[in-house]
């Protein structure tokens, strides 16, 4: 094989090796409608009958994915979180960038806690946001208290806001973490 | 020859320009208003005299660019004892030059001072008063009236009777927008934090387009506002029709397109007068099906218009604060048979 001929089949080869290693990121921008999805993940306690429940496949997406919680920043600003949670330190609702969880700390609880409505104010948002929507905003919630990666949270805010971004709020510790809910017995 | 052609097709081009910007509906070089009026006059006025100025620095430039040497006149070495009428006569032009300088500067302050006098002393004779907030990206229009049921409020769109001043409240909600109807009135901005107010008037019925004037983030140029003018009984008519709660659905499709709107994600933003819906995030929806546009001057009014953007408003407007509301088809048709029913 002569010396251009070689070099063509290695560049085409070298191409080929860089090219498989492209997989890009499926998103899914739309969301399924409103009624067409399925029942939401409820998980209300760590106490089960039987075996465990494993997490729910959808927390692998969601979770610590930069695409995601950003669009979460968007829909938390859209869906009007902040009238009763501000900007993450709380007003009529509770702060959500500390360390206390009323109902949970994991993906699945807020995903819950936002679907299913909790007591003393908090809505359900059942059919009314679509479920890809409730997780991007689960997922960044998460981040308003550091517990996504730094890689993943967004690194600057779309309007004034005291709070510097997610990216520098230092991590708070999960404590009093009660996915069965505030005081209730046994369910620990 | 071949030269002459793309010229021609230039000067074409720039004519049809012309005329646009003459008759159009964002165009201050075509007056609508007393004050429009008055800047346009004295935007004429400066044309035309630094036209001139120019012209005449372009002339003299030329002439001594060209005009040959006088030789022999000018003896090498020691000149300038005989170089002195030359001198004077240079003098004298050259201060006659500063004075005529000094003088247009002067007069054209003076026509500017007086013009901005005159536009606004406009204030103490406005009947009518209009607030307007302006949000990213939209505007919110509240007709303000002594008795507090009378007044209502639009979204993007401004009624003014035709002869009458009508006094614009500007605020801001998030950052500094400004408000400009070029055919009206020059820009007042709105700053958030602080209470701005201008006055316009509409000599003569049309639309017009106005749109924000400081950049005021991602969708900035799809900020824009319909300004109707209209005959006064034309007007008082519109206002009553404005002020009623929105019409019930009628037909079976339309009620459940309201019972949608009121269980959906619609119910969170918007306000529908008549209706359990009362959220003020949105734009009031209580007469959608009458305005002349959507969101904010982005689309026409159409039911095809309206499907498009609630079904993907992130697609025509991205980063809008509408988000995709996921409803299903069937969802969707009733909605939109609720909205457009909406007059």
């Amino acid at each position: 094989m002569s010396s251009p001929c070689r070099r063509a089949v290695s560049l085409l080869l070298f191409a080929a090796f860089a090219l498989a290693a492209c997989d890009r990121e499926d998103r899914e921008p739309r969301g399924a409608p409103v009624g067409e999805s399925g029942p939401g993940a409820t998980v209300q306690g760590t106490l089960y009958a039987g075996e465990p429940t494993p997490p729910d496949p959808r927390r692998q997406e969601y979770e610590g994915n930069a695409y995601h919680i950003s669009q979460g920043k968007q829909l938390y600003v859209w869906f009007n979180c902040g009238t009763c949670h501000a900007n993450g330190g709380g007003d009529i609702g509770p702060p959500l960038m500390d360390d206390v969880w009323i109902y949970g700390d994991s993906l699945e609880n807020i995903f819950a806690t936002i679907v299913q409505g909790r007591p003393n104010g908090m809505p359900s948002f059942r059919n009314k946001i679509p479920e890809t929507q409730i997780w991007e905003i689960a997922a960044y919630v998460r981040s308003m208290s550091g517990q996504t990666p730094t890689a993943a949270s967004p690194g600057r805010n779309d309007s004034l806001n005291a709070k510097p971004a997610e990216q520098r709020t230092p991590k708070a510790e999960p404590k009093n973490s009660n996915p069965g809910g505030p005081g209730v017995e046994g369910r620990q | 020859m071949r030269a002459r052609a793309p010229m021609a097709l230039l000067c074409i081009g720039g004519l049809a320009g012309c005329e646009r910007v003459r008759h159009g509906v964002q165009s201050a070089l075509d007056p609508a208003g007393h004050q429009a009026g008055r800047i346009a006059d004295l935007w004429w006025l400066f044309l035309a005299v630094l036209a001139a100025v120019y012209a005449l620095v372009l002339i003299l430039l030329l002439v001594a660019a060209f005009r040959p040497r006088r030789r022999g006149r000018v003896p090498v070495g020691s000149a300038f004892p005989q170089e002195a009428p030359t001198e004077r006569r240079l003098t004298r032009v050259l201060v006659a030059w500063a004075v005529g300088t000094t003088a247009i500067i002067l007069t054209l302050t003076g026509f500017s001072y007086a013009v901005d006098r005159d536009i606004l002393s406009l204030g103490h004779r406005a009947e009518l008063t209009v607030e307007i907030t302006a949000k990213q990206w939209w505007w919110q229009v509240k007709y303000d009236d002594p008795v507090p049921n009378r007044s209502f409020e639009t979204a993007n769109e401004i009624r003014l009777p035709v002869g009458v001043p009508v006094r614009v409240i500007l605020k801001a909600q998030d950052v500094i927008h400004s408000f400009w109807v070029p055919n009206l009135h020059g820009k007042t901005d709105l700053i958030p934090g602080r209470v701005n107010e201008t006055v316009i008037v509409a000599n003569r019925e049309g639309r017009f387009r106005g749109q924000c004037a400081e950049f005021c983030g991602f969708q900035h140029a799809n900020m824009a506002l319909d300004v109707v003018a209209v005959p006064r009984a034309e007007f008082d008519a519109w206002r009553e029709s404005q002020l009623a709660p929105a019409v019930a659905p009628s037909d079976e499709q339309s009620q459940e397109g309201q019972r949608v709107f009121l269980t959906s994600a619609c119910v969170m933003c918007h306000t529908i007068r008549g209706t359990t819906a009362a959220s003020r995030v949105g734009p009031d929806l209580t007469h959608i099906a009458t305005r002349p546009s959507l969101a904010a001057g982005t689309l026409p009014y159409s039911k095809g218009n309206l499907a498009g953007w609630i079904a993907d408003p992130q697609r025509i407007k991205p980063g809008s604060q509408m988000p995709v509301t996921g409803l299903s088809a069937d969802q969707l048709q009733s909605v939109l048979a609720y909205l457009d029913g909406l007059k």
